[in-house]
């Protein structure tokens, strides 16, 4: 059996009284897409945030690639190769495609411009945020010094999936990527997503959305109750069992995939 | 999905239609226009300027379009310049700073104090004046990012306590220009002047202009400036992609301290003497945001340039000079800066439209 890339043991997380994360597991195999599902208030954000840095659980083990880590902050997965889409998109509106792009780890350039005076290689940025764009077939992006504010809802998405998968060398995660899009823009965020499925990053895809989630995920994580209540295979499953494994209405057999 | 309505799957199908495209469709002139002031936000103070200093040129003749009566604009603006520079960076991270005027006076009144009352050799206090302008800064600081309390109100506060501190610790006593002159002559290092070909330049100005240039080139070209960009465009955003904002944040406020104590020196090269009741003190403040909201800094944040404010300040001072030349009623100075004001905000706004 391979060995999963970023799997959790006994996630605890507590905000007061409220059990948010009650010893949850959790596995994400190479190369494949894994929604992550479950009702409101069921504890996927608070699993997704311990998974990315933003919130350290009280418990529990994180292993990437089989080794034990404990990320402090965002920053900190993301040194280790996860890439977090949030749902807010994390743009700065004002600034062009390519600060964004390296917000937070920009590049200086060499030699004295760099070191003395810290001078951004604002070419060598720009160069990388047109190829990685063009890699997802966003190539029709001709102005990279373009403000964010002045793209629409779906080309924002583009640019923040194109920025995790140009970074994110181990996983990339998506929260909620078509939830403020329409159809069509939707269609081509899913594409986007299989796209960079293709390169080998495996994601992780927090997702309301039944027939999205069922279009192109590979496993299906259902959440309940702060923990993983079973991992189904889409293709064995109606998009009704799911809902109504996650909202309790049915229990799921001994139907559960080899966790 | 055996019983479901692929209701998307007409999207599917229909061909390849230009998602992520990014043409620049056909604009108008009026378009273009929008575009251009979009990417660069400096340009309306610009044209501002350059438009003033054609109609006063024309109205008054050589006797304003003299370098002498230029260079003489940029003496008289030089330590609103310096403030200006300093509020321009609270405003781009969505603040405001009520307490510039007066840190530069505290600050001009420490060096000063500290040289006369302890004995300690003038090229030593300035930089402690200065350390205790980035110390004012950084506390200032540590209150809008850690604490979380609104700038507004720290300042107002901060505001308050400095010039009474000012007050309390000078002892309320001016320290006269002959003084300093004989005894501590680097205190007003700033004020010598030097003459290129009829312009008089001051050291104080040349630090006005060196620290718009490189507050330019920092926000512009190093990764610090994104980030204070960011941070002041959108907090949570900026943070969730990797800055950070109270790192940021502090840096912000403490260079603002610093340069608010470099505006203190400006003063005291200015005016020969250093007084506890200079109006800096009190209308400072004012005179920077002025220039700063003249300049087109959007007060929301995250918008506008550091080279916009010092046109701002530029536009102030060619107005004063200019209409007192004409021998105008100075009231009708101020009622053409509220007039500018509120047109600048209303060209900020209309900027901000993405689409024109």
């Amino acid at each position: 059996m391979t060995q999963p890339v970023l799997q959790a043991r006994g996630l605890v997380k507590r905000y007061g009284r409220v059990t948010a994360l009650d010893h949850c597991d959790f596995e994400l195999m190479p190369g494949e897409i894994l929604a992550v599902i479950g009702d409101n208030g069921a504890g996927k954000s608070t699993l997704i945030k311990a998974l990315s840095g933003a919130i350290i659980p009280d418990a529990g083990e994180i292993k990437l690639d089989g080794k034990p880590v404990a990320f402090q902050s965002p920053n900190d997965a993301r040194g280790y190769g996860i890439e977090t889409v949030y749902q807010t998109l994390a743009m700065s509106p004002a600034l062009s495609i390519a600060d964004n792009m390296f917000m937070g780890r920009e590049i200086r350039m060499d030699g004295i411009m760099g070191k003395l005076f810290r001078k951004l290689d604002k070419k060598a940025m720009e160069e990388f945020s047109r190829q990685k764009l063009a890699e997802l077939g966003l190539m029709t992006i001709q102005n990279i010094h373009q403000p964010v504010e002045t793209l629409s809802g779906g080309q924002r998405q583009g640019v923040a999936v194109a920025r995790a998968a140009a970074f994110g060398s181990k996983v990339v995660i998506l929260d909620e990527p078509t939830a403020a899009l329409g159809v069509k823009e939707s269609r081509r965020v899913l594409d986007l997503i299989q796209e960079v499925r293709s390169r080998g990053i495996p994601i992780i895809l927090i997702s309301h959305n039944m027939p999205h989630v069922f279009e192109v995920a590979d496993r299906v994580h259902i959440h309940r109750l702060g923990k993983r209540l079973c991992v189904i295979d889409p293709k064995n499953h109606t998009m009704s069992d799911a809902v109504a494994y996650m909202t309790g209405a049915a229990v799921p057999e001994d139907a559960l995939e080899p966790a | 999905m055996a019983n479901t309505d692929s209701y998307e799957d007409v999207v599917k199908t229909r061909g390849e239609e230009k998602f992520a495209e990014f043409e620049t469709t056909h604009k108008g002139l009026m378009g273009r226009f929008h575009d251009a002031l979009h990417s660069t936000p400096a340009l309306v103070p610009l044209i501002v300027l350059i438009s003033a200093l054609v109609v006063f040129g024309i109205v008054l003749g050589s006797k304003f379009f003299s370098p002498f009566a230029l260079t003489l604009i940029l003496q008289q603006v030089q330590i609103v310049g310096v403030l200006a520079a300093a509020q321009a960076l609270i405003i781009l991270t969505a603040g405001i700073d009520l307490s510039v005027g007066a840190v530069a006076v505290l600050c001009s009144v420490i060096m000063g104090q500290v040289t006369f009352r302890y004995g300690i050799p003038a090229p030593l206090a300035i930089p402690i004046g200065l350390a205790c302008g980035t110390a004012i800064g950084a506390m200032n600081g540590w209150l809008v990012s850690k604490v979380k309390l609104p700038p507004f109100i720290v300042t107002l506060g901060m505001w308050q306590i400095v010039l009474a501190v000012n007050y309390l610790y000078s002892r309320n006593e001016t320290l006269r220009s002959q003084e300093i002159e004989e005894l501590a002559p680097a205190l007003q290092f700033l004020g010598t002047k030097f003459t290129i070909g009829g312009a008089v330049i001051t050291l104080g100005v040349v630090v006005m202009l060196g620290t718009v240039l490189i507050l330019a080139y920092a926000l512009r070209s190093t990764a610090w400036g994104r980030h204070v960009y960011a941070v002041g465009d959108d907090p949570e955003a900026a943070q969730l992609a990797g800055v950070d904002r109270h790192k940021t944040l502090m840096s912000v406020y403490m260079l603002v301290g610093f340069i608010c104590g470099l505006a203190g020196w400006v003063m005291i090269g200015r005016f020969g003497s250093v007084s506890p009741s200079a109006t800096t003190g009190v209308i400072g403040n004012i005179q920077a945001i002025t220039a700063v909201v003249i300049g087109g800094i959007s007060l929301f944040g995250g918008r506008g340039s550091i080279l916009g404010a010092f046109f701002g300040a530029l536009i102030v001072g060619v107005f004063e000079l200019g209409l007192r030349m004409a021998g105008a009623d100075p009231q009708w100075t101020y009622l053409l800066i509220g007039v500018l004001i509120i047109a600048a905000v209303t060209v900020d706004q209309w900027i901000r439209k993405v689409t024109a």
